[in-house]
């Protein structure tokens, strides 16, 4: 505590340390409030320390005391030392040595007064500073953690110090520059640095300062004027440091790409590359004789090969062959082959004829055309030697006649002829009988139609004349009659054939021409030829010419430099050894030529390809590789140059123009070794060693390039020319070709980025797919619904069943097939699999959504404060512990995750009930199947008071707020009477005694989805009792005041109330919307304004629900006005009664008559959809806000005024409403029940409102209440109500989404009928399941009369029927005691049917000779609207 | 019964390292896949508080054993287990000191593990002087996050010291059923022959 004081003396001195610290800036006053009481503390705190006369041991003992742990440095020390010196003004910091020998030897103990003293007069202080201190608590705490960081750390002040203090002694600072010495200028250091320095040495160190008071410095070492050249932009506006210069990208070298590790070197591994010569096919220097005889022999290579593969020969030998074939097939039809193998062979036999043909005369023509060339050539070179007077090439052709035997060459030419007139006819037959058949075919199509025609204008003649327009149409249409085909002449076909064959063969007897080239002629001497000439030969002996040799692009060796020859060629014949320890990438020839002494230039880049590993040297071949330059030379003297046009015509026409091109002879093979080991590198050497991996696929590619390449050629051509597989002579090579086909040795021609992936494969695909378990982890996985919660999966594949995915794969099959046995109608059968598709599309966005995640998702973070809660909950300090009508407390919500089967309860708490006469009732609650009932109570106004628990179940036992919300189960509360009989009954042993028996009388219900429940927490409120209109045994009390209409308040005695509390222990949170964000065809500005009203509105009234953009059923955002569009109710309903009031009571009964369907049932609480009215009615099924919006339309389609209420009501939560102006006074209508509700009505479960939609505004509630009775309708007030579009942003004329108009189908009654005899037999048979130990009796007569009624209560909806049903049974039955009433609801399936059956409770009557009645009627209503009636009553005979 | 035991028996007690904070206690769970079912102990628990002691060394001790055993049928989803440590703050609030979270080890044997413990960043410097100011700091909606990897990339952490827990494992029927876990040489990893018994 002592040094903390020190410390606090020290900082309230100047310089002072702690006003740097800005960062407390809100609480200033307080801060003011501190510094008063510093003051006040310090100023003791001196007079303390004068008094002390040791006061440093102890304080810093008392250091020790508080920090046991904590060794005090020794820069603290001097700190705190220093801090002290300079409260006294000592210029010396440093303890000196007794003072240090105190510190560490003195017996800290021994001065226990001196510490009193100070806590005395601390305490002193402390009770002035009580009450201020009390209040400042934990700002001293958090101050006092500053405090004692200080204790450690030594903040130099800002302030500047005093010259005074820097220089020692009384010197008085010296100026140097105003000696006129030159000091330099000094490097710019902001005054506060230079302060906080000066502070900081001057605890330290004094030497730092100079004469001047000022701290040393060098002078500034920047230089005014830049000593580098400015730097000028060429383009405008971009600085010349941030000009951009392109460089282009330059592949990196893989130079590192060892062969072999430094570790294991396994010798030298050597390419031997033979270079032996150059040859130009063209060259600047190049005479035009040159050209033409580089041309020549261009020709003469080309004719020798074409003369080795003799392909002419080849054909020709082919196609006498097959013809031969065909000829032989056919003689031998029917002997030795079969008969049907040689008729299907003679026509592939004549196309292969027909190729070969085809074949053979191209290549005869080529040959022929080369031929004709070479000699054209021949003959230009010739005129050129006359024209220019001299020789420059050897070149000589001659052409050698080969005479022939006119006769038989003159036969075999005419005999080839005749065969492929034949062959031509025989085609052309072939040909034209096809095309007959064709025309035959469409001829007889033309006649059928043509007599069709010629019928219907007969017809039309005789019949309208009108029509004509039409029938010119018809004959507009008319077909061409088609032309039969013509029949080819033979004499063209000869003639043609004869043509050709001129052309391209040698005639007969004409000798065959055999060129031969030779290089014997003699050249001219230099002395003869002319002066241009003579300089083209002097300007080629200048030249010459070197290689070099490149290896991965460095260059390793090259060639000596030879003088190119007359007949440009070079011979080097050198061969060079290249050790090599790289792994060859490239091998690179660059050829040069050098003029003379002077310039060499680059005439072309030759790339080599890098052996295979199988060549070596010794059997590598010599191999010519073309190169060409794109070099320009233009010469003054013969030479034609490169890349310049000259012509070899006199008139300059013809041009051409030549390439400086040429070859270079090679061969490039790996060496061998002294000992005859090749020197390749080790990757193929170790195919056979260790496999691995890599290596192992990277040799497959290496080696089988040269073998497999070639093989899958040769197996290409096996294909092509049609081997014979089973020839012997093939054998070898077939097998060969399986092989290499099979795959086994096989290269893959695709890229495969994991190469290893194989290698970790430990089953084949096939192994994997086929594993049952593995297919259950892989569903698991994927979230499918059947498996989402699968646990323990099996450890073997024999443990799990095949009939796990039974249903999965029933599921998948079904998807598309719709089973309209569930429900009974083919529509609603179509719709139920519609929606089924939709909810899964959805629930796969929203299982991909859930995996997003926000940090309020994961992290629990308290809320800033705000001064609004501060003051709250300052104000809640003052509220009483136990308020006299306590509230109920928030519970601790439970995340769903962690719960399993059985956490959950629902608790239901009943306070009141009003109901009938007479009655002795209780409440009986039956969820999923569990029943639980109250106490019974007595009277018409029965109080219970009681809690019942019933356990919640969810399905598959998967707690997800996911499947939670899907849940469907509804809650039944039911009201029943319990009716005691007295039966006395003789029993002969025991006497006569009364037995009582009880039955139990079903007198309404309140139903409540397990949803509501879940999304709202907890269901709390008085609700109606859905009573049936009529209850067989029982009268109701008269209404004395039947106003029906608009304007009265319903009186309480209307109907049966009951007041309950539903919630689920422990409380569930709801999910979550889904955070995406929808498509939206809106515009972004309207968006924006929505999201700023909704941001404006939610501001205000934060527990207000504000609606502007809902999203449809297509997932897309749309603006909510959009869905109301005033729309045509069906007429029928129109037409029933005239009276107008009546008429919307219909319309609204129709409406409710659309089952209902949360959306958070289907969409599992992502998303409300919204559907517009046309889908909702082909749907069927729909929420509220679906109900509403076709009511609301239909309201205004009626002319009324109507609005949507989005709102708050219960037990739904929230909801919409519609909202009516009938005769100035708003009326509220229920769209779900079809009931309405004056605004002042009590009983309207409507409890909040929270915004009004109109076909082009929004409204939002801006009055205090929100309650429906205490707020004022009245939209035009700005002040009541705060609307969406308005004088600043106007109505943009929004196009509706809804329909132009509805379009009804006519109600069914037929089907209607049906169905409500299959209900009728499904309920009967459930009623006699339900009651298996009994024997269930039927009463037809009842039941007769039962189903007369039920029309009677559709046509009144319920109401106002007179309670004769009684009277009117007992008239027909006799001495029956019969219960029973009929039930109302709209058809969506048979389960909530017999599920509402079940909870009534008939069957559960266990007297001996009851018996029973149910008759069910179905009232169709337009578009597939079914209205269900079930009438059961259990009948006991009066004895 | 269907499904095989494959049964890890932990044994763990702790050895926290937090610089600057006393008075700890731990709060612990276990986080597993859907194929693994505890048999017997407690999957979550908390121990008691420790205080730092006045000798050296100063290390915070709880000496807390766990004991669990669990079987599976799926190697897959292998229990952590995660350590939340909490302690009072300057004016006495609990806050938490640390999240982390470990695998149980696969081998049979004794095994130590020191786990890096973080605690979740205020999203501001005014959130975090007002965090520090109530005591209610920043904290993980269910410490089983930090077993986990989805998600986390929305959160910021700082470190907040270690957490020593050592623990013994035994397991059953491992080999029989085909994983073999037993420690091997690094020269020769046993790439076992018996793994298709996973498919079969």
């Amino acid at each position: 505590k002592c040094v903390y004081a020190l410390l606090k003396v020290v900082h309230n001195l100047p310089p002072v340390p702690s006003t740097s610290r800005t960062g407390f800036a809100e609480f200033s006053v307080r801060e003011r409030m501190r510094e008063k009481l510093k003051a006040a503390r310090s100023k003791a705190e001196i007079t303390l320390l004068q008094e002390d006369p040791s006061p440093r041991p102890r304080r810093l003992k008392s250091i020790r005391e508080r920090k046991t742990d904590f060794r005090l440095d020794k820069a603290v020390r001097r700190c705190i030392v220093s801090c002290y010196s300079d409260n006294k003004k000592v210029s010396n910091d440093f303890p000196s040595a007794e003072e240090a020998y105190n510190f560490f030897t003195f017996n800290f103990d021994s001065e226990p007064e001196s510490i009193k003293a100070g806590a005395r007069k601390r305490n002193e202080l402390n009770e002035e500073e009580e009450a201020e201190e009390e209040c400042m608590f934990a700002l001293k705490i958090y101050s006092e953690q500053l405090k004692k960081e200080k204790e450690f750390l030594f903040t130099p002040s800002m302030l500047a110090v005093p010259p005074s203090e820097k220089m020692p002694g009384n010197m008085q600072p010296r100026y140097l520059e105003d000696e006129g010495l030159y000091t330099g200028e000094r490097p710019f250091v902001s005054q506060s640095n230079q302060n906080i320095l000066e502070n900081r040495i001057l605890r330290q160190e004094q030497e730092w300062f100079g004469d001047d008071g000022k701290i040393l410095a060098l002078p500034n070492p920047i230089k005014q004027s830049s000593t580098r050249p400015p730097i000028f932009s060429l383009e405008e506006g971009i600085a010349p440091e941030l000009e951009t210069v392109y460089r282009k990208a330059i592949k990196m070298t893989a130079a590192n790409q060892y062969l072999v590790g430094p570790g294991d070197f396994q010798g030298p591994f050597q390419l031997d590359i033979d270079i032996s010569g150059l040859i130009f096919t063209h060259h600047p220097c190049f005479s035009r004789e040159h050209v033409l005889a580089a041309k020549l022999a261009q020709l003469y290579d080309q004719y020798l090969a074409r003369k080795q593969k003799n392909l002419t020969k080849l054909l020709t030998d082919k196609l006498h062959a097959l013809r031969n074939a065909v000829e032989c097939s056919i003689d031998s039809g029917d002997a030795g082959v079969p008969r049907p193998v040689a008729q299907q062979s003679i026509p592939e036999y004549k196309i292969e004829i027909r190729q070969t043909r085809r074949l053979r005369d191209a290549e005869q023509d080529k040959d022929r055309m080369l031929l004709k060339t070479i000699i054209k050539v021949w003959k230009q070179i010739k005129s050129l030697r006359d024209f220019q007077k001299f020789t420059n090439t050897p070149m000589k052709l001659y052409l050698r006649k080969e005479e022939v035997d006119q006769r038989l060459d003159e036969k075999a030419y005419e005999a080839e002829i005749q065969a492929e007139i034949n062959e031509l006819l025989e085609e052309c037959m072939e040909e034209y009988e096809k095309k007959m058949k064709e025309y035959k075919t469409e001829l007889q199509e033309w006649k059928s139609w043509k007599t069709t025609q010629s019928k219907k204008k007969k017809k039309k003649k005789d019949i309208h004349e009108e029509e004509e327009s039409v029938e010119d149409c018809d004959l507009g249409e008319e077909r061409v009659k088609p032309i039969p085909p013509k029949m080819a002449n033979s004499l063209e076909i000869e003639q043609q054939v004869r043509e050709k064959a001129e052309n391209c063969r040698r005639k007969p007897g004409e000798p065959a021409l055999i060129p031969e080239l030779v290089l014997s002629g003699s050249i001219t001497p230099t002395e003869l030829c002319p002066r241009a000439e003579v300089l083209r030969r002097e300007d080629v002996k200048k030249r010459s010419a070197f290689i070099k040799v490149l290896f991965n692009a460095k260059e390793v060796s090259r060639t000596v430099t030879r003088p190119i020859s007359s007949d440009f060629r070079v011979h080097f014949g050198q061969i060079f050894n290249l050790q090599i320890f790289n792994w060859p990438e490239s091998l690179k020839l660059q050829i040069y030529e050098t003029m003379g002494m002077s310039s060499t230039t680059l005439l072309a880049e030759v790339f080599i390809p890098v052996p295979e590993t199988t060549v070596l040297t010794g059997s590598a071949p010599m191999e010519e590789i073309e190169f060409s330059s794109n070099q320009r030379v233009m010469l003054d003297h013969e030479g034609v140059g490169s890349g310049v046009s000259f012509s070899f015509e006199a008139d300059g026409s013809n041009k051409m123009t030549l390439m400086t091109s040429g070859k270079v002879s090679n061969s490039v093979s790996w060496a061998v070794g002294e000992k005859g080991i090749p020197l390749i590198p080790p990757v193929s050497q170790q195919n056979t060693g260790i496999p691995s991996a890599l290596k192992n696929i990277d040799a497959i590619a290496s080696i089988g390039t040269s073998g497999l390449t070639d093989m899958k050629k040769l197996a290409k051509w096996a294909a092509e020319a049609k081997l014979d597989p089973n020839d012997p002579n093939n054998a070898a090579l077939m097998q060969l070709i399986m092989v290499a086909t099979s795959g086994e040795a096989h290269v893959p021609d695709f890229f495969r980025l994991e190469q290893l992936q194989q290698e970790f494969n430990f089953v084949s695909d096939e192994e994997f797919n086929r594993s049952k378990r593995f297919r259950l982890l892989q569903l698991r996985n994927g979230e499918v619904a059947e498996f989402r919660n699968y646990k323990q999966v099996p450890l073997h594949e024999r443990e799990i069943s095949e009939k796990i995915f039974q249903d999965y794969e029933k599921r998948l099959q079904e998807r598309d097939v719709i089973d309209s046995k569930n429900y009974l109608d083919a529509h609603r059968a179509v719709v139920a699999n519609y929606l089924q598709k939709v909810r899964e599309s959805v629930i796969n966005r929203f299982l991909i959504a859930k995996h997003n995640f926000l940090l309020s998702d994961l992290v629990n973070e308290e809320e800033i404060p705000s001064l609004g809660i501060l003051g709250l909950s300052l104000f809640k300090l003052a509220e009483p512990k136990r308020p006299l009508k306590p509230r109920r407390k928030e519970r601790k919500k439970v995340t769903a995750q962690n719960l399993s089967d059985g956490d959950i309860k629902l608790t239901d708490s009943f306070s009141g009930c009003s109901c009938f006469e007479d009655i002795r009732p209780f409440v009986e609650v039956s969820f999923q199947r569990t029943v639980c009932r109250t106490t019974t109570a007595e009277g018409p106004n029965p109080n219970w008071n009681e809690e019942l628990e019933l356990p919640f179940r969810a399905p598959n036992g998967d707690y997800s707020t996911h499947s939670l919300q899907s849940v469907k189960d509804e809650v039944f509360i039911n009201v029943f009477d319990e009716v005691l009989h007295d039966a006395v009954e003789e029993d002969p042993e025991r006497g006569s005694g009364i037995r009582t028996r009880v039955e139990r009388h079903w007198l309404g219900c309140v139903k409540i989805p397990f949803t509501t429940i879940y999304f709202q927490a907890r269901v709390d409120g008085t609700f109606k009792v859905d009573v049936p209109p009529v209850l067989l045994g029982y009268s109701k009390e008269k209404n004395l005041g039947i106003e029906r209409g608009y304007d009265s308040v319903q009186n309480l005695s209307e109907g049966s109330y009951i007041t309950l509390f539903i919630t689920i222990e422990p409380q569930l949170i709801p999910g979550e919307s889904v955070r995406e964000k929808f498509d939206t065809q809106e515009e972004e500005k309207l968006l924006q304004a929505a999201a700023k009203y909704e941001a404006e509105c939610t501001s205000k009234f934060p527990s207000r629900k504000c609606l502007t953009t809902v999203i449809d059923l297509n997932g897309k955002t749309v603006f909510i006005t959009r869905y109301i569009k005033p729309l045509n109710p069906p007429q029928e309903l129109l037409d029933a009664i005239p009276n107008s009031s009546q008429t919307a009571e219909l319309v609204a009964r129709y409406v409710a008559l659309i089952p209902f369907l949360p959306d958070s049932v289907s969409f599992a609480g992502i998303c409300d959809l919204w559907s517009t009215s046309d889908q909702f009615l082909y749907l069927l099924a729909g929420d509220e806000e679906e109900h509403a919006v076709l009511l609301c339309n239909y309201f205004l389609g009626m002319g009324k005024k109507a609005w949507l209420i989005i709102g708050n009501a219960i037990p739904e939560g929230p909801t919409a409403y519609v909202l009516t102006l009938e005769q100035s006074q708003y009326v509220i209508w229920n769209p779900s029940t079809g009931c309405f509700y004056g605004q002042y009505d009590t009983f309207c479960p409507l409890q909040n409102v929270y915004c009004l939609i109109s076909c082009d505004n929004i409204w939002f509630n801006m009055q205090e209440y929100d309650s429906p009775i205490r707020i004022n309708f009245d939209i035009s007030k700005p002040k009541f109500w705060k609307s969406f579009f308005s004088r600043r942003l106007p109505y943009p004329g929004l196009r509706s989404i809804q329909p132009e108009e509805l379009v009804y189908q006519d109600a069914d009654k037929a089907a209607a009928v049906e169905l409500q005899g299959r209900i009728e037999k499904i309920l009967k048979e459930k009623i006699m399941e339900w009651r298996p130990r009994h024997l269930t009796r039927w009463n037809r007569y009842c039941t007769s009369t039962l189903r007369n009624f039920l029309p009677l209560l559709e046509q009144n909806q319920g109401k106002d029927i007179e309670d004769d049903h009684q009277a009117e049974l007992q008239k027909q039955l006799g001495d029956y005691r019969v219960s029973g009433f009929p039930i109302h609801m709209p058809f969506s399936e048979v389960r909530p049917l017999i599920e509402a059956v079940h909870s009534m409770g008939v069957h559960t009557i266990d007297v001996s000779n009851v018996e029973f009645a149910l008759a069910v009627y179905i009232h169709a209503y337009p578009q597939n609207v079914l209205s269900v009636w079930i009438y059961v009553a259990s009948l006991v005979r009066n004895r | 019964q269907l499904c095989r035991n494959l049964s890890t028996f932990v044994y763990s007690f702790s050895l926290p390292q937090f610089p600057g904070f006393d008075d700890l206690y731990c709060k612990f769970c276990f986080v597993y896949g859907q194929d693994w079912v505890p048999t017997a102990g407690l999957e979550e628990g908390i121990s008691q508080i420790t205080s730092k002691s006045d000798v050296a060394p100063t290390t915070l001790v709880w000496n807390f054993p766990i004991d669990i055993t669990f079987k599976s049928t799926n190697p897959s989803g292998w229990p952590q287990i995660v350590v939340s440590v909490y302690g009072p703050d300057f004016f006495g609030n609990d806050v938490v000191r640390g999240y982390g979270a470990v695998h149980v080890p696969f081998t049979p044997g004794r095994h130590t593990r020191t786990i890096a413990m973080f605690v979740p960043e205020s999203t501001s410097r005014l959130q975090k002087f007002t965090s520090w100011f109530t005591g209610r700091r920043p904290e993980f909606t269910d410490p089983k996050v930090v077993a986990q990897g989805e998600g986390r990339e929305v959160t910021r952490v700082r470190s907040q010291g270690f957490v020593t827990i050592s623990f013994n494992v035994v397991t059953k029927d491992m080999k029989k059923l085909g994983y073999d876990v037993s420690p091997s040489d690094m020269q020769n990893p046993s790439l076992q022959q018996s793994f298709p018994h996973f498919f079969q």
